[in-house]
Parts: C-alpha cells; structure tokens; sequence
C-alpha cells in the first residue's frame, strides 16, 4: 500500500492527470488509476464530489487511450468510510427543512451521475479494496465491474441505524449483482461482511492478502489489456444494464426518509457521539 | 472443541502481537479499548483478524456495549 504523502495538495493537471485535495488520478500503460487520499477515511462529501465530478468530465477524453480504470485508497484505514454525515449534519443545521432537502437532493442527483458514468464506463473498471468500505464507499466500489479485496477489508451498509437507506445506488447495484437475501442480510440486518464472505457470496471476484489488492488489481488490468476493446466494451454493455429506474427511486426513497426528525436525531447522535463503536451499528 | 479458557489466551495473544503491547499486560477483564489504544476502525480490524483466526462470522452488532476480552471470547465461542 502506498502511504499518504505529506506535502500539501494543490490542485494540478497535467495532460492526463490530476492532483486534487481528495484524489488523484493518472493514466499509465492503458490503466487510469484513481487514487483516494481525504483523511480520515475518504469520506464522500462536497469536496470530495467536485473532485470525482472533474474525473467523471476528464474521462470521456481519457478513455479511448485505456482499457481498464483502478479505483483505490492510499490510507491505511481503509477504501472509504462512506458519505460525509458530519459535512451533511453541519451543513443541514441552520437551514430551513426544504432547502436542506434541496441540498440532499441536489447532492444525491450529482453523484448518481458521476456513479453512473463510472457504472458504465467503456473500461473494465476494477475497485482495489481493503479496510473499511462502509456506505458510500461501498457503493463507490459496487459501481466497479470487479472487486478486488484485500482479506482485511469489511464491507458494510450501516445507513438504517440512521433511518436512512443507502443514497449513491447501493441497493439497486447490490441487487442487479447478488442474490436478494444477501442484499436484505447486508441492508436490513446493517451487519459487516469480511472479505471471505463477500467472496463466498460473490460480492468480490478475487480475496488477495494484506496490502496486495492494488497488485493484484493492477496484474488483472494488464491482463485485459490483451482482448480486444471493442469486444471487451460490447460484453461490459450486454451484461451489465444500470438500472436507471430503481436507482431514480433510490432518490426519491432517501429524501423522502431525510425529512424526517429521526433521521435528525440520528445524525447528531452519530456527530456528537463520544462512544468507542461509532462504526458499529 | 477448544475450551473457552483456550478461545480467550488466542485472542489476548493475537491483540497482543497485532497491537504491539506485551501479552503479560493484558488481563481477561480488561477493557480492550483502553488497553489496546484503538478506536472505532481499529476494533473493526481486530473484528476481522479473529473472524479469520477463529474461522467464523461474529455479526458486529454482537459486539455493542462489549468491552472486555472474557465477553468477547464468550461471543467467539458460542459461534465455534
């Protein structure tokens, strides 16, 4: 695993790549890979939109060049620890209840785009993961084609202790890739799966050791890039569908949810939790 | 089957070698996030490395309000 630099991060582009204050990304031998770096977990907030947004603009020039985009983490925490409930829960405070809705919702349109255009992306698209891929960050990972774990990483959809469901298309990937009692075990139970579950129920397509998902990521990237793109891009597109309409009522679900007091009161509770477990629900 | 008694040694002694601290200082009753130094994401990781060393699945949600390695290793144990 790479370790987080330590110099401050300005923004940079150069050509085919980019250095942001939450990730970076860079195209190499035909692999874009797009690397996490927000402490102290990734989490998914407004900073960390504006900047997959720009990767999500960046590419559709980048993409006739390469046949395969990794996603990883540099932290040793783990992949990402979900959506930002602490930005959200701030941010929310002090608005009046239909403008913070508008935020939820404006916030929730915007990454379903850049998850959709990731989801379909004419590249086999590979999440390298390990650690905490929590909520958000699972859902990141599930709009891969494959999931490559690490065999510490743990995977979880914790959003109902909160009253919320999963927001980022969680549920509607999750079901289009696994069997419906795996979805309500991890959704309604909000329970953490280990690496060798997941691989047991077919979550991820390879369990590696400790610190080797970005080698064996990047080993199975230099594989594909020995098939022919069109025909890899045509059975990306034949057996993979984005289930466009689930994942507009995913939306619609969460802000529904988001208007109520228990959803309030579960995310100051979390905010201001001193407790050991915050991560356990 | 390993007794109980054995369950509990295993997982002092591989919070101790993960965690760096001296076995010896760990004690049964002790309460293993003070002990240990670990947060949230680090008994996660602890979660983990006994649910392969103990070859089951420990749903964290058993884990609520347990602080001591004894009640952990009883958890571990009625899932062996």
């Amino acid at each position: 695993m790479r370790t987080l630099q330590e110099q401050p991060r300005g923004e940079s582009h150069s050509g085919h790549s980019f250095r942001g204050q939450a990730m970076s990304w860079q195209l190499k031998h035909g692999t874009i890979e797009l690397a996490l770096y927000r402490e102290p977990c990734n989490e998914l907030g407004s900073l960390a939109l504006d900047e997959l947004e720009k990767f999500a603009a960046a590419l559709e020039s980048i993409q006739p060049e390469a046949h395969a985009l990794i996603i990883c983490s540099e932290l040793k925490c783990g992949f990402c620890a979900g959506a930002d409930l602490r930005e959200l829960y701030h941010r929310s405070q002090g608005m009046e209840k239909a403008e913070a809705l508008r935020g939820v919702r404006d916030f929730l349109e915007r990454i379903h785009k850049v998850l959709n255009t990731i989801d379909a992306a004419p590249l086999t698209t590979i999440a390298a993961v390990h650690g905490v891929v929590f909520g958000g960050g699972f859902e990141l990972a599930l709009a891969c084609d494959l999931i490559i774990a690490d065999k510490m990483a743990r995977f979880c959809f914790p959003e109902l202790r909160l009253g919320l469901i999963p927001g980022f298309g969680g549920i509607p990937r999750l079901k289009r890739d696994l069997g419906n009692g795996v979805v309500r075990d991890l959704l309604l139970t909000g329970r953490s799966f280990n690496a060798t579950k997941a691989l047991q129920v077919g979550l991820v397509s390879q369990m590696v050791g400790e610190g080797e998902a970005l080698r064996a990521a990047r080993a199975t990237a230099a594989q594909l890039s020995k098939f022919d793109r069109e025909t890899a891009i045509a059975a990306k597109r034949f057996i993979k569908p984005i289930p466009q309409e689930e994942l507009r009522r995913e939306i619609d679900i969460f802000c529904d949810l988001f208007e109520r007091p228990a959803v309030q009161a579960g995310l100051k509770k979390f905010v201001e939790s001193t407790e050991a477990q915050p991560y356990l629900p | 089957m390993q007794t109980a008694d054995q369950t509990l040694d295993e997982i002092l002694t591989l919070a101790a070698a993960h965690f760096k601290v001296p076995r010896e200082t760990l004690g049964p009753d002790d309460d293993f996030f003070k002990t240990l130094g670990i947060d949230s994401l680090q008994t996660l990781d602890l979660l983990t490395r006994l649910e392969h060393h103990f070859h089951v699945e420990l749903p964290d949600y058993e884990l609520q309000g347990v602080s001591d390695f004894r009640t952990l290793a009883g958890r571990i144990q009625a899932r062996l």
